[in-house]
């Protein structure tokens, strides 16, 4: 049986434009609203699928405020079975305070009688992207990791995962207990049920304090870059603007024939 | 002394963004008063490799050898690169802002229990020692402190432009042959396929690429799109949406994770610009954006815009070319 911990993480959906929070030490959500990961998304189809296919079942792990709860639905939602959130402000967490926090779980799941021999985490977040949560984890727990992977099965106890390498795809194999760090691309994330949507609103989640004070970030503030000055010109509306456009093209020489 | 991880291409060659590290690195020397420059790679260099970063101003050149370096494992690599830096004596440790680069500078992190700072664009003082780094895809920028030994950090894709030194470094070669411990050879790599074919290569050398997002709205409704591209002996690049939604295969997909572009002219029809595509085609000389929100971020950073719905747009497009072929 593999019963698989999958971290994921709250961030801001940056595909809008990004906004700071008034003190320059975080990304305003309030706008453009709040996401998973799209690393971690894959990490949790994975993580559904090992467990599936294992016998066992995979728990969501958040670090976060309360409104994090909803990406630990989510997971819930795709076929998660448990849910742990380790309530507290993300910002106040530096990468190896999170690694700390997800391995005092791993400990605490396992002294409890329902161990976890493999954690999957997205290979880095979307708002930080720091690329070292897993790395860090696998070093408190003593486990060894591979990072930016995009396929993971587990078979006997031996872990296979896969990604592209810089000299071709690359074919990792390593015993459990083990870390591995998700990219996306390999599979496609399901899409929740109603039904599945209807039991994660009710499924139970393990609330946690933080096992230890975090060191914090190094971070000093948030900037963001200069926007660069529009230059755009509008050659028209509609299609009435598609002589300018073939003008245009003609102009940069594109056209020729 | 700063040590620089090089990565090297199966060709022997560093790689492009190693030596925007290593010029990096030479500011970075230079704002500390003339520290010297080491960099650190794994393999024999050959003499063509041992001259070119000679000439980016590296002074010594750590080559890791031995059966633990066969096959990549990022904690292998960690402990090689780490027994280099105690041995030289570094108190600052960078690679560049790749999978590899920022893989092993986190195993180091963690070894040393310091932070790490991953795709750093400049530095902004020595004392507290201060970088500014790309977070959230770009949109962007952290400072951050790092204050504790060894510093390390990573340098992202194209922050500084990869050139020569001044004056050449001694280019000193050092075959070294560090003790791994069997725990760090336990995630190696068991086997590298070719890579796959890569589809993606017209996209990535065309001269005009046309750019569809989800605002063509259906599978079906690239067929103008697709007529425009053949006319101008485009290729096809779409946005992420498009490949999830299963509606083009994801060769064609451009941005973080898919491919970059570079062609003379990108005209994005129904694509908004989301930071992630933007990372794909920012290099494009021209971008002709064709979108019905005038105030869309891949309108407002075009060179030109047409504002409007694509699928009347592009085939008027399309009959005026090719009207005036006759
Ligand atoms: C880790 C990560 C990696 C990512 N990597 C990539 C990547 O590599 N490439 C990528 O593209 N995205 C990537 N994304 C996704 C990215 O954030 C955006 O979600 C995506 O680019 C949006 O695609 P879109 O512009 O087609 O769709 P939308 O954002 O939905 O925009 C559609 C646009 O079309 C316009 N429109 C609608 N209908 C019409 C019409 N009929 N005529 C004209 N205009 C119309 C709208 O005004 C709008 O501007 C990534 C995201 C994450 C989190």
């Amino acid at each position: 049986m593999v019963s698989p911990l999958v971290c994921v993480k709250r961030v801001v959906d940056s595909s809008s434009e990004v906004v700071l929070t008034e003190d320059g030490q975080g990304v305003d959500g309030r706008f453009a609203g709040f996401t998973t990961s799209a690393h971690e998304e894959c990490a949790v189809e994975l993580a559904v699928r090992i467990a599936a296919d294992g016998g066992g079942g995979a728990t969501v792990l958040t670090l976060g405020d309360a409104d994090a709860v909803e990406q630990l639905r989510s997971a819930l939602a795709v076929g998660c079975t448990a849910a742990t959130h380790v309530l507290a402000d993300p910002q106040a967490f530096g990468p190896a305070d999170v690694a700390r926090e997800i391995a005092a779980v791993v400990r605490d799941h396992a002294a409890a009688g329902t161990p976890h021999d493999l954690v999957l985490l997205g290979n880095d977040a979307a708002d930080s992207g720091d690329f070292q949560v897993g790395i860090r984890l696998a070093y408190e727990l003593g486990w060894p990791v591979v990072n930016g992977v995009s396929a993971v099965s587990v078979d006997g106890g031996v872990v296979t995962a896969s990604g592209s390498g810089p000299d071709g795809h690359e074919t990792f194999r390593l015993p459990l207990p083990a870390v591995v760090t998700v990219l996306e691309g390999g599979v496609e994330p399901r899409y929740p049920t109603v039904p599945g949507r209807m039991k994660a609103r009710k499924a139970p989640i393990e609330e946690r304090e933080p096992a230890a004070e975090p060191v914090g970030p190094s971070r000093v503030r948030l900037v963001l870059p200069p926007p660069s000055p529009s230059t755009v010109q509008v050659l028209g509306e509609g299609p009435a603007a598609a002589p300018a456009v073939v003008d245009l093209l003609e102009q940069l020489g594109v056209l020729a024939r | 002394m700063i040590l620089v991880l090089v990565e090297v291409s199966p060709a022997g060659e560093a790689v492009e963004t190693s030596r925007e590290a290593i010029t990096f690195a030479r500011d970075l020397a230079a704002a500390g008063g003339g520290v010297p420059i080491d960099a650190v790679l794994v393999g024999t260099p050959d003499d063509a490799l041992v001259g070119v970063l000679a000439a980016h101003g590296v002074r010594r050149i750590h080559a890791l050898t031995g059966a633990a370096y066969d096959s990549f494992s990022g904690a292998a690599w960690a402990a090689g690169v780490e027994q280099v830096r105690a041995g030289a004596g570094s108190v600052v440790v960078m690679a560049s802002g790749t999978p590899r680069g920022n893989e092993v500078l986190a195993h180091l992190g963690a070894r040393a229990a310091v932070p790490m700072a991953a795709n750093v664009v400049s530095f902004g003082g020595l004392s507290p020692f201060t970088v500014t780094r790309q977070v959230v895809g770009g949109a962007a920028l952290e400072e951050m402190q790092l204050s504790q030994r060894p510093a390390l950090f990573t340098v992202a894709g194209h922050a500084v432009e990869a050139r020569p030194a001044d004056t050449h470094g001694a280019g000193e070669l050092v075959v070294e042959t560090p003790e791994v411990p069997d725990a760090d050879l336990v995630a190696r790599v068991v086997s590298t396929d070719e890579p796959e074919p890569d589809l993606s290569g017209t996209l990535k050398s065309a001269k005009v690429v046309v750019g569809a997002g989800r605002g063509a709205g259906s599978a079906e409704g690239f067929d103008d799109l697709l007529e425009l591209a053949d006319l101008l002996d485009a290729s096809l690049g779409v946005s992420r949406v498009v490949t999830s939604l299963g509606w083009r295969p994801h060769h064609e997909q451009v941005g973080q994770t898919g491919s970059r572009i570079s062609p003379d002219l990108y005209i994005p029809c129904g694509i908004s610009g989301a930071i992630q595509h933007w990372a794909g085609c920012s290099s494009a000389k021209a971008i002709l954006a064709i979108n019905t929100d005038p105030d869309a971020p891949m309108v407002t950073k075009a060179t030109h815009a047409v504002i409007g719905d694509l699928h009347e747009v592009i085939p008027a497009v399309n009959a005026e070319i090719r009207r005036r072929r006759g």
